[in-house]
């Protein structure tokens, strides 16, 4: 770990010209991510930026009828939020899928978004990782790849982004708010993560700088018919090898909207237009899911150790869906929609 | 043994708990000694080759950077390969820390960098510049499959397999059924709690005081007294607590190299603590394949068995331990075929963890024996009694005690064992398959020479001490409670205190021999300290114990008194104060009766039941209920022991479904080296747990009757699940960890 310096901003704007007024400086929320990195050696900032104290740890509804979240809220706060809770349940239960109440206590909704993958390359800097050091090429690649991803790899990394809550905002079209040097803009939550292509270092289209200040939810929030099925090696406290967001409006068993997000398969929450069209107009049933499983997973493609994420992603997506159509717990889901 | 009533087989909480959820209790990295300097090890991030220079010029530059340790620097020590041998060292010639430019692992400590202050130390370890020549290294042990040699070094305690018996190739092929299977599991690491570490005090006259966290402190003395020239008197190692050690420190690890090396060289106190990832270092449980052929005859006994094992050790010691011998001893058979390879690899030497070959020996003999009962239409139970083993086939003797058959009996009793439908996938809930499985274990009931020391004091409180471990087993407590037992003192006033080289000699805390061990030995001291008593009390005037023997007296609530007139008694603490002394002591140490136990094998057994349930679409795998019946002979207090066998059944399920250390070949590195992607259990992944202890009566093992509880209760557990998962799916996992994926 380098030495460092640190300093508290009290304001946006002072927050994002104290990171530009130094080399090398990162942000800080919860710092459970970040300090990792740091003790690791992946992460090497002279200055860091703390943030725990701008006045964005809020939560409250927005003009256009949705809610904004503050970037600063924690998890925690964020998933036991009563209008979360009520409006969002899709949301609160993928955050509640994630980490340990400890870690989700101090964890920040801007860092839950920043969080880097969690490949064993990445993180061990004795081997060679195009993420960590661009152009020294990508060790997953034909070395251990259980946790990697089956869509939109390249040539150059094949990590995934490994955030839960993402995959919620993802299915529900959340905008993400940021302050910049300069200025503000909004990004669609679709467009703020990025697939690796030849510049696997960049995780997202946040420009140098950037603060994330808070995100958007739309007024639709799938409150009725939602799940977030998370498959992982054990069952709490360990990152996804699939997950799944699944949101449906139905009328009567008749699909009228459908969203659908996968996590733990890219670099980026996956989600697919053309198959949440084709599920409109169709009955909710274990045939019609299985055609959208089919057509989500089509271009997967393995790398070993995970090959078998393709089938078992096709198999999350049915469960999903259907635990979304149906809305109660069977005997297994107790075991997997628990969240201790 | 019926006159033990007051304390020995109680409930009683542990003694320690207090200090230990208070934080009064200390750990090797929390003795703050004054003027203590902090030492970071540098790992290699290759597995093979050499150093060609460490640059520490620019390291050593950093304000607060003390000094840079590395083969090139480091002091003069010891030359010779026994100087650096453990007591538990295997065969070969052990790792020498910083001794040379030789790099003959992944992750060997290669620099220790010492700072005035922990975070200096960090950073300018992170920086310190090393060149290296790499060689080609070979880590898969799947490619050295025809490499396999038997070891010729092995180390103490274990034994070559017996050589065959019957007809074991001919018999195979005439039985009526037959399987043929291998059987595979990855590497493991213990993965304790608590980080290595070491905090190594430096005194003005030069003697050194190391807080260490091992389960030997002996073992630790006598391996820095011959290599740094010490004599025992300047070298005193201390563990008072452990946070856990599952064979992890049975023998020295490389912390405690680095921190005394260190301390000496600056004459000055340094701590030295590992990293998570540095846990995954040293020693581990080896990878291992293994192949099993078993028939039977039309009757269902067994007409042929044969286990093989190979695993891995590194290239400069021959790991062994006992993986196959068990097979030729838990069940009745007259065909048996028994092997064992090793095969070197440029890893570091494995090390004993958790039921060491027992653990991993009985995965493959317990599947095949679930699958044979398969094949033959048998019922598990009843094919296991049906193989009955009346006596150990492989020494030609009888068990001191065996009551296995009640084990098998009252677990599946207490399980419901008898509303299984043997059908695979035929027990279903919901979307859930359930299946039911269980499988069983053998284990060692050994005693070493052990030594103990009691004093009392005039105001009536007794210390007992030996230096022997607790690795938060319960040492401390049974130690506890033996000595109120013998000197029938109130439990309140008696203090047990262990782990420190400055008392009595004790064997390291393992191989489930400690309460056998150093509970004979608190025995014996307490009936010598007894006998002081007596005559003590004796010389009182108008004593009534006057011309008692001592074995006419007894030792009860705080008095002496004649067995056969219990009015007739002295008070203990009027005796000492009657004679005047402010204190009574008395140190002796107990050795095991070879001449009584040669006669007999001496084990321990389990019978364990599991229950899983498999999302079949998913693969996903629950152990919703587990019994574990247990045979150990005496338990001396029965909420330790269970907490043991509960532990010991989360390991089991930790092994059958998630634990595995992944080697990335290319690197010849372990890639998965922290607490996020080496899985172990948490508690949303634990369910019921029931523990049954089978007592038994036992003379042979050791005067208290004790077998030891530390590892039996692993055994069976991954291969009972492996065989619920069977019966559940109807799908044979024989390679462990049975994650998700292999049930798709
Ligand atoms: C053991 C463990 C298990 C975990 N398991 C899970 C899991 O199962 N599922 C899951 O989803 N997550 C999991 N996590 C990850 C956890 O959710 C993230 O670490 C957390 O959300 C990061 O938030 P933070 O506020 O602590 O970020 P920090 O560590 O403070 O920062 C992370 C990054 O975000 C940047 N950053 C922070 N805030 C902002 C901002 N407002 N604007 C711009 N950049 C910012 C920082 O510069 C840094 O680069 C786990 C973490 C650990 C340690
Ligand atoms: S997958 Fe990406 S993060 Fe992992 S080693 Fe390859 S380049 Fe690095």
């Amino acid at each position: 770990m380098n030495p460092f310096t640190y300093s508290h901003a009290t304001a946006v704007d002072d927050a994002v010209r104290d990171k530009a007024s130094h080399h090398d400086a990162a942000y800080i929320g919860g710092g459970t991510n970040l300090l990792d990195l740091m003790k690791e050696n992946v992460e090497r900032p002279t200055h860091l930026v703390g943030l725990n104290r701008l006045p964005l740890a809020t939560i409250k509804n927005n003009p256009e009828g949705g809610l904004r979240l503050g970037a600063l809220a924690t998890n925690a706060d964020t998933a036991w939020h009563p209008e979360v809770e009520k409006r969002y349940p899709l949301l609160s239960q993928a955050i509640l899928a994630g980490a340990s109440p400890q870690l989700r206590n101090m964890a920040t909704n801007g860092g839950n978004l920043m969080q880097r993958t969690r490949c064993y390359y990445f993180y061990d800097t004795t081997t060679p990782c195009n993420k960590r050091e661009p152009g020294s090429g990508c060790s997953a690649i034909g070395g251990y790849n259980r946790i990697h991803a089956i869509l939109g790899t390249s040539q150059s990394c094949i990590a995934t982004h490994p955030s839960d809550m993402c995959i919620a905002l993802a299915a529900l079209e959340a905008v993400v708010r940021v302050s910049g040097p300069n200025g503000d803009r909004t990004i669609d939550f679709t467009d703020f993560h990025r697939l690796p292509g030849n510049a696997p270092h960049i995780d997202n289209t946040l420009r140098p700088g950037e603060l994330i200040t808070g995100l958007d939810l739309p007024a639709k929030g799938f409150e009725k018919n939602y799940s977030y099925l998370k498959l992982r090696d054990r069952t709490s406290y360990a990152f996804a090898l699939v997950s799944v967001a699944a949101a449906l409006d139905l009328e009567g068993n008749t699909i009228k909207e459908a969203r659908l997000a996968l996590g733990g398969v890219a670099h980026k929450p996956w989600r697919d237009t053309d198959v949440e069209d084709a599920l409109k107009g169709q009955p909710a049933t274990a045939d019609t899911f299985r055609k959208a499983a089919t057509q989500m997973l089509q271009g997967a493609r393995g790398f070993g150790s995970n090959d078998f994420k393709v089938e078992l992603a096709k198999r999350a997506i049915v469960r999903a869906l259907k635990q979304a159509t149906e809305m109660k717990q069977g005997p297994s889901d107790v075991f997997l929609n628990s969240n201790p | 043994m019926s006159q033990y009533t007051n304390y020995i087989g109680k409930p009683t909480n542990r003694v320690d708990g207090p200090a230990k959820v208070t934080g009064a209790a200390k750990y090797a990295a929390e003795f703050n000694v004054p003027n203590l300097a902090y030492g970071v090890v540098v790992s290699s991030p290759i597995a093979k080759g050499r150093i060609v220079k460490v640059y520490s010029k620019p390291v050593l530059k950093i304000a607060g950077v003390l000094a840079v340790f590395s083969h090139e620097n480091v002091p003069n020590l010891a030359w010779f390969d026994r100087n650096y041998k453990d007591d538990v060292a295997p065969g070969g010639s052990p790792f020498r820390p910083l001794h040379e430019d030789k790099i003959m692992f992944n992750q060997q400590p290669i620099a220790l960098v010492v700072a005035e202050t922990f975070e200096v130390a960090r950073y300018a370890a992170s920086i310190l510049e090393i060149e290296y020549e790499e060689e080609d290294h070979e880590t898969d042990i799947e490619l050295k499959r025809a490499e396999g040699f038997m070891p010729g070094r092995g180390k103490s305690g274990w034994m070559p397999p017996p050589p065959p018996r019957g007809k074991p190739d001919k018999e195979w092929k005439k039985a009526a059924h037959r399987i043929e299977h291998e059987y595979i599991h990855g590497t493991q690491h213990h993965n304790p709690m608590e980080l290595f570490a070491t905090t190594t005090e430096y005194h003005p006259d030069g003697t050194i005081t190391a807080y260490d966290k091992t389960q030997g402190v002996y073992n630790c003395q006598q391996y820095i007294s011959k290599i740094f020239g010490l004599s025992k008197s300047e070298a005193r190692v201390v563990t008072q607590y452990m946070g856990g050690g599952f064979g992890s420190g049975l023998r020295p690890q490389y912390s405690l190299f680095m921190s005394v090396m260190a301390a000496l060289e600056l004459k000055r106190s340094v701590r030295v603590s590992l990293t998570r990832q540095q846990m995954f270092s040293f020693g581990h449980r080896p990878y291992t394949l293994q192949y099993m052929k078993l028939g039977t005859n039309p009757d269902g006994t067994l007409a042929a068995l044969q286990h093989h094992a190979l695993h891995e050790t590194s290239r400069f010691e021959e790991y062994t331990e006992n993986v196959v011998n068990w097979s030729g001893m838990l069940y009745q058979c007259d065909n048996v075929k028994l092997g064992y390879q090793l095969a070197e690899i440029d890893v570091f030497t494995p090390q004993d963890m958790r039921a060491p070959g027992a653990a991993t020996g009985s995965i493959a003999l317990e599947i095949a024996m679930d699958e044979m009962a398969f094949e033959a239409g048998l019922d598990p139970v009843d094919f296991r009694i049906r193989n009955y083993a009346e006596t150990d086939q492989n020494m030609s003797k009888p068990f001191s005690s065996k009551r296995l058959r009640d084990c098998y009996h009252q677990g599946a009793s207490k399980f419901g064992w008898d509303r299984r439908n043997p059908r695979p996938r035929s027990m279903r809930e919901g979307n859930m398959l359930v299946g039911w499985g269980m499988a069983g274990g053998v284990w060692d009931a050994s005693q070493k020479k052990a030594a103990a020391k009691a004093s009392l004091s005039g105001d009536g409180k007794l210390l007992v001490t030996s230096a022997t471990g607790d690795i938060g087993t319960g040492t401390y407590t049974i130690m506890t409670q033996i000595a109120a037992e013998y000197l029938g003192l109130p439990i309140e006033a008696v203090t047990f205190k262990l782990g420190d080289t400055d008392m009595p000699e004790a064997p390291v805390e393992g191989g489930s021999w400690t309460a056998a061990s150093v509970g004979t030995a608190v025995k014996n001291v307490c009936e010598e300290l007894g006998k002081k008593l007596l005559k003590q009390a004796q010389k009182m005037k108008g004593s009534p114990l006057k011309k008692a023997t001592f074995d006419e007296v007894e030792f009860v609530n705080g008095q002496i008194r004649l067995r056969l007139d219990p009015n007739q008694a002295v008070v203990i603490r009027d005796v000492l104060q009657a004679s005047g002394k402010d204190k009574l002591e008395a140190e002796t140490s107990a050795t095991p009766n070879l001449l009584k136990q040669s006669t007999h094998s001496m084990h321990s057994h389990n019978a364990v039941f599991v229950e899983v349930k498999v999302d079949e679409d998913l693969g996903t795998i629950h152990v919703t209920r587990v019994v574990n019946a247990v045979a150990a002979g005496r338990i001396l207090n029965t909420k330790t022991a269970r907490s043991q066998v509960l532990g010991s059944v989360v390991w089991g399920i930790s092994m059958a479904l998630m634990e595995e250390t992944v080697m990335d070949h290319k690197f010849g590195r372990y890639m998965n080296h922290n607490l996020s992607e080496y899985h172990i259990p948490v508690n949303a992944d634990i369910h019921d747990i029931q523990v049954v202890f089978v007592e038994e009566e036992d003379e042979i093992v050791n005067p208290l009757g004790v077998k030891g509880i530390g590892e039996v209760g692993l055994l069976g557990v991954a291969a009972a699940v492996s065989n619920a998962v069977f019966h559940a799916t109807g799908k044979r996992v024989r390679s462990l960890p049975i994650y998700l994926d292999k049930l798709l």
